[in-house]
């Protein structure tokens, strides 16, 4: 790979634009999708890589092309700076997601407490979501239970293509939240997309068991879990 | 940190580059059966010795790296295949039991 062309390639990544490296197999010919000009079948499979967040060889005409996805990192968005999120927040960035912890209570929103590989925003959680614009590479999840905070962040999740949202609380108090959400007009079939009580039932108790549990969630959600793998 | 998927392999490239040294990226580019690292996976691998990555569950990094310092050597890009298939495998020992290709380039 020519140092220009790796400098174009970090260059993407850094500004979290989706690239591909594209490699011609075995001789090593490379171009950058979408920033070169490439042939449309390439282009094509590089699009369709892209959108699998899957890396692969494809073979167009006589000639194999290696296609290594750059999508910027999966997301995780976190309402509430409470203590589990103290625990969730530096397991999520060792699992590449870029953490973005929401709670307008100054005092808990801190580097300090949630420590350096974060973003925080102290906005209200309804306007911080709507900027955040949660996308089908982004799982949101509220901490906080208490209505004011995450309901409204939940009124914008839901909406959103966000692929994993998760609620913590008891299952009676996700059943007031479901009709409090009922209420403010949301759909059943939306409703029904909070998982809620929180996590994958592993026993957790302690704030980083409850951590593992709600990204051992987030992930069988992003990678199809149990199912898939039954598939297979 | 411990080695993960978050480990930005191109971006400890460029930085042993900027250092002065002489770098050569290998990458899954194609896997069967049970290899336990999707294509894309990265090993970086200086002239002088150091790696960052992985290809593989430790299985092939050692014959890969050696390859790695060929093409640093020559600049000639290659294309490996490792697999119970191949008799090279056993030599190295994928213990894994599954097939792969991986690519070896030069950088810079």
């Amino acid at each position: 790979m020519k140092r220009d062309l790796l400098q174009r390639l970090q260059a993407a990544r850094a500004a979290k634009r989706p690239a591909a490296l594209l490699t011609r197999l075995p001789d090593g010919a490379q171009s950058l999708f979408p920033e070169d000009d490439v042939p449309p079948a390439l282009a094509e499979a590089a699009q369709s890589a892209l959108h699998d967040d899957a890396s692969r060889t494809v073979t167009l005409g006589n000639e194999q092309w290696f296609v290594a996805v750059e999508n910027p990192p999966l997301r995780l968005v976190v309402v509430g700076a409470v203590h589990i999120a103290q625990a969730l927040v530096p397991m999520a960035a060792a699992l590449g997601y870029a953490v973005t912890v929401v709670d307008p209570r100054r005092a808990f929103a801190t580097e300090e407490r949630m420590g350096e590989r974060v973003t925080i925003s102290t906005d209200w959680p309804d306007d911080a979501l709507r900027a955040l614009a949660p996308d089908v590479r982004t799982a949101v999840v509220t901490l906080t239970h208490d209505p004011k905070l995450d309901d409204p962040a939940l009124e914008v999740a839901l909406r959103s293509p966000a692929f994993y949202i998760g609620s913590l609380g008891s299952r009676r108090t996700h059943a007031k939240r479901v009709a409090r959400l009922t209420e403010a007009g949301l759909t059943e079939a939306e409703i029904a997309r909070i998982q809620a009580p929180v996590g994958l039932d592993i026993g957790a108790v302690t704030a980083p068991e409850i951590a593992v549990s709600i990204l051992a969630q987030v992930v069988a959600s992003r990678r199809g879990g149990p199912k898939k793998k039954a598939e297979q | 940190m411990t080695k993960t998927d978050a480990e930005d392999i191109l971006g400890i490239a460029q930085d042993w580059l900027a250092e002065g040294e002489t770098v050569a990226l290998a990458t899954v580019v194609e896997t069967w059966g049970s290899s336990p690292r999707p294509a894309g996976s990265r090993l970086a691998v200086t002239q002088s010795g150091r790696l960052a990555g992985s290809v593989s569950g430790g299985c092939i990094e050692g014959a890969v790296a050696d390859v790695a310092k060929q093409t640093m050597a020559s600049g000639t890009p290659q294309l490996l295949d490792f697999g119970i298939s191949d008799e090279r495998a056993w030599e190295v020992g994928l213990a894994c039991g599954g097939k792969l290709k991986v690519f070896v380039e030069k950088v810079g």
